[in-house]
């Protein structure tokens, strides 16, 4: 554990300085390349944030809308431990750019009709998540690899379409490039209702789908027991994805848009264990990364708006990863300290009972008295110092009543605690002794409350076992001794 | 249609294609298997930064310092991924695409910041100028009469190649075991995470060896598809891995002839040849889906 955290420590110290590397890196660069940056005024702020511009105002608005949708879509993705599925399926469009450039150009026009362009990027698009399901359920090829194929062949493919492309006379291909990184700081009306409708309708069909996606996403083996149309649903998501994937091809970019599809959704899922929950936060993490970026981007011109969209998700990414109040780093660190303190205690009252009981073997009832150290120390693997934090701990809980020297007496209360432990220590043992073959699901790990799990005669019974089992010594000892010797 | 005219300058692209192809397929096979095929095309894109910072940094084209800056930031996508989906308990396909796109952005917003004056194009980086290396000689031989120039991405790649079947032939036992079982490499006593790491370096240092030369498509495409590909021919790892490079070859050597040949069948002039490479070994795969003996289609099929 410590060396894991040392680890982590390293790698942050390591990322900083590489943030600071490139910081500094970025200063150096100015006096190379003299890229001042003109910081805005207030009133350029306030001009940006009130959509005053027009083109800000279609820019802002529909980054906004896709990352709602993005975010909510990559949801289901994300679930499904897809989420590379965007990647595979955002590169393989480009083949259909071209090819669609290619049969307009050859039917006699520009070539630059933005619907056709994206009927084809979806076309192949759609092919090639079909050629990812055909490789991982036909070969013996996983998913990653499946994934991967597609995703470098239909890419390459890509490339040479386009190599032929821009060799041609007529029609220049120079605007297809503009589908890889994005052009969203020159959008106009007509994306901006594409962008709108795709999004749209892809936004009220999943919401109104949500319980079927929900189910295929976490058991899509029971789901098709109950008769569920599986494929169907599979194939509908699919169209969802590729659809506001192709929508947002111009907006952020072809790389960019995988970002989208994953990040917000990642983030979501710090945040709450409900999939209804992580949708909305999601749409709404995506959302303010579109809003926060575009705006950035728009008061400074010369950042390429699609990063900064990214970068902002990332940076509320970290965030969630620090703060979510579910799977939160900070929230899992504090959850685990407090379980190790916890079970720690239990060990030390373990111990102190266990000492007493065979100095007082045979009375009707163990009582409480005065335990040395030493003795606690020979039966944990605790060091001195250790053992001392967790008496000093003990004390300030008002477990340990009394402290002479070497020598501790726990409290009433502390006695009390002690007895329970021990014993729900050894019915548990004792369970999982008569009952190992179904025990595995019915364990609870904090010991805590035995009767809570398992029901008053099934303890009865154990309970009986186990003082029948101390007066038999025949039985095979336990790891831990059990009672008195 | 006219004849196919093949230039010495033909040969030298298949030769570098070639030796790319290799390079990274001899990798392939391990990342295939231990279903990581993704860290190329994740690696590829993340490493924008670290050439746009090296560039920043030492204000000059010198391979050296892009090589190297690409080369660190290759190895932290790696690094990045494990400690998210470690740390944050998430799923490592997405924490891969959070790393490499976060980088490839930050790398984008750099290299706008540096291309104002200097022709950093990111397009390059990702489709690759293979047909222009051979231009570029680093060294000529002078054997009896008849001059050879070697060009600068031969060597490069021949030296990454290189290191790649040594990494491949010294480690090859704990490679295996470490791909097939971590669990168990750990308790014989090597260290499987160690292996990890190193065979992450190596996958990112051929893949900036190789995208200067020939483009990323190039690299992601032989990582994965020609040891996918004689995954489906073989159950061994040693004739696996060999298939592997075999496979690259062709892919290699028949992708270049198909981008002189192909776009002159429908009317064109040429096209990229990395592009091709990699369609030409995804045909292959095709095929081996197909007609492979024990795992391809037909033959399940059959024994139905």
């Amino acid at each position: 554990m410590r060396s894991e955290r040392l680890r982590g420590a390293f790698l942050a110290a390591l990322a900083c300085l590489f943030l600071a590397a490139g910081a500094h890196a970025a200063e150096a660069g100015e006096s190379i390349t003299d890229t001042s940056v003109d910081w805005p005024g207030w009133s350029g702020v306030w001009h940006v944030a009130s959509l005053r511009d027009y083109n800000t105002r279609l820019v802002v608005v529909s980054t906004t809308l896709l990352g709602a949708s993005c975010g909510m879509i990559g949801s289901f993705l994300l679930l499904r431990k897809r989420s590379l599925m965007g990647d595979a399926l955002s590169h393989a469009t480009l083949p259909g750019i071209a090819l669609a450039f290619l049969f307009l150009v050859a039917a006699g026009g520009s070539g630059k009709s933005l619907p056709w362009l994206l009927a084809g990027a979806a076309f192949t698009g759609v092919l090639g998540f079909g050629a990812v399901l055909l490789v991982r359920n036909l070969t013996r090829i996983k998913d990653d690899a499946a994934m991967g194929i597609v995703l470098s062949v239909f890419f390459g493919a890509g490339v040479a379409l386009l190599g032929m492309v821009q060799t041609m006379p007529e029609g220049s291909a120079a605007g297809l490039e503009s589908f890889i990184y994005g052009k969203t700081a020159s959008m106009v009306l007509s994306d901006f209702y594409l962008l709108v409708g795709v999004t749209g309708v892809a936004t009220v069909f999943s919401v109104m789908l949500f319980k079927e996606f929900r189910l295929l996403c976490f058991d899509e083996a029971y789901a098709a027991a109950q008769g569920w149309p599986v494929h169907t649903l599979d194939a509908l998501m699919l169209a969802f994805v590729t659809a506001v994937t192709v929508a947002g091809l111009q907006a952020v970019g072809l790389i960019l848009i995988i970002a989208f599809l994953i990040t917000p959704a990642a983030a979501a899922r710090f945040w709450t264990e409900r999939a209804a929950t992580m949708l909305v936060l999601a749409a709404l993490i995506g959302a303010l990364s579109g809003w926060l970026g575009s705006s950035v981007s728009a008061l400074f011109p010369r950042l390429p708006a699609g990063a900064i969209i990214v970068l902002v998700a990332a940076a509320l990414f970290i965030l969630s990863l620090l703060l979510g109040t579910a799977r939160g780093v900070i929230r899992r660190t504090v959850r685990q300290g407090a379980l190790r303190r916890k079970i720690a205690r239990q060990h030390l009252l373990r111990a102190i009972y266990e000492i007493l009981e065979p100095a007082q073997s045979g009375a009707p009832e163990i009582h409480n008295g005065f335990v040395d150290l030493d003795d606690v120390l020979r039966k944990r693997a605790w060091s001195a110092g250790e053992l001392a934090r967790q008496v000093a701990r003990a004390e300030r809980d008002d477990l340990v009543a009394e402290r002479d020297g070497n020598r501790v007496r726990l409290s009433d209360a502390g006695f009390a605690e002690a007895a329970r432990a021990t014993r729900n220590h050894r019915l548990w043992e004792m369970y999982l002794i008569n009952y190992a073959d179904i025990a595995p699901t019915h364990v609870d790990r904090d010991a805590d409350a035995v009767e809570h799990v398992l029901g008053e005669d099934l303890v009865n019974e154990l309970e009986l076992a186990l003082e029948q089992r101390e007066r038999e010594r025949a039985m095979p000892r336990s790891p831990h001794r059990l009672a008195g010797g | 249609m006219d004849e196919l005219t093949w230039y010495p300058i033909d040969t030298w692209i298949v030769v570098i294609g070639a030796l790319s192809a290799v390079a990274c397929a001899l990798l392939g096979s391990f990342l295939v298997l231990r279903q990581m095929s993704m860290m190329g095309d994740a690696i590829s894109h993340a490493v924008l930064p670290g050439l746009a910072i090296a560039f920043l940094v030492t204000g000059s084209r010198t391979s050296i310092a892009m090589f190297v800056g690409a080369a660190i930031v290759g190895v932290l996508t790696a690094v990045f991924t494990q400690w998210i989906s470690q740390v944050g308990n998430v799923d490592r396909g997405a924490s891969m695409g959070i790393v490499f796109t976060t980088l490839f952005a930050f790398g984008l917003v750099l290299i706008v910041r540096a291309a104002d004056h200097v022709d950093l194009d990111p397009g390059c980086v990702l489709y690759g100028a293979i047909e222009l290396t051979p231009l570029d000689i680093a060294w000529t031989l002078n054997t009896g009469g008849l001059t050879l120039g070697v060009p600068r991405a031969a060597i490069v790649l021949a030296g990454v190649l290189l290191i790649n079947a040594a990494f491949v032939a010294l480690l090859f036992k704990e490679l295996r075991i470490s791909s097939f079982d971590p669990a168990l490499a750990t308790t014989l006593g090597f260290n499987s995470t160690l292996m990890h790491y190193l065979l992450m370096t190596l996958v990112a240092v051929t893949t900036v060896a190789s995208f200067e030369a020939v483009g990323s498509i190039i690299v992601i495409a032989m990582l994965i598809v020609p040891a996918a590909t004689a995954h489906l021919l073989t159950d061994r790892l040693s004739v696996m891995v060999m298939l592997s490079a075999l496979l690259a070859v062709v892919a290699a050597a028949g992708g270049h002839v198909a981008a002189l040949l192909v776009p002159r069948w429908i009317g064109f002039e040429s096209t990229s040849t990395s592009g091709m490479m990699a369609v030409v070994s995804g045909m292959l795969f095709l095929a081996a889906g197909v007609f492979a003996p024990r795992y391809g289609v037909l033959a399940r099929v059959r024994k139905e």
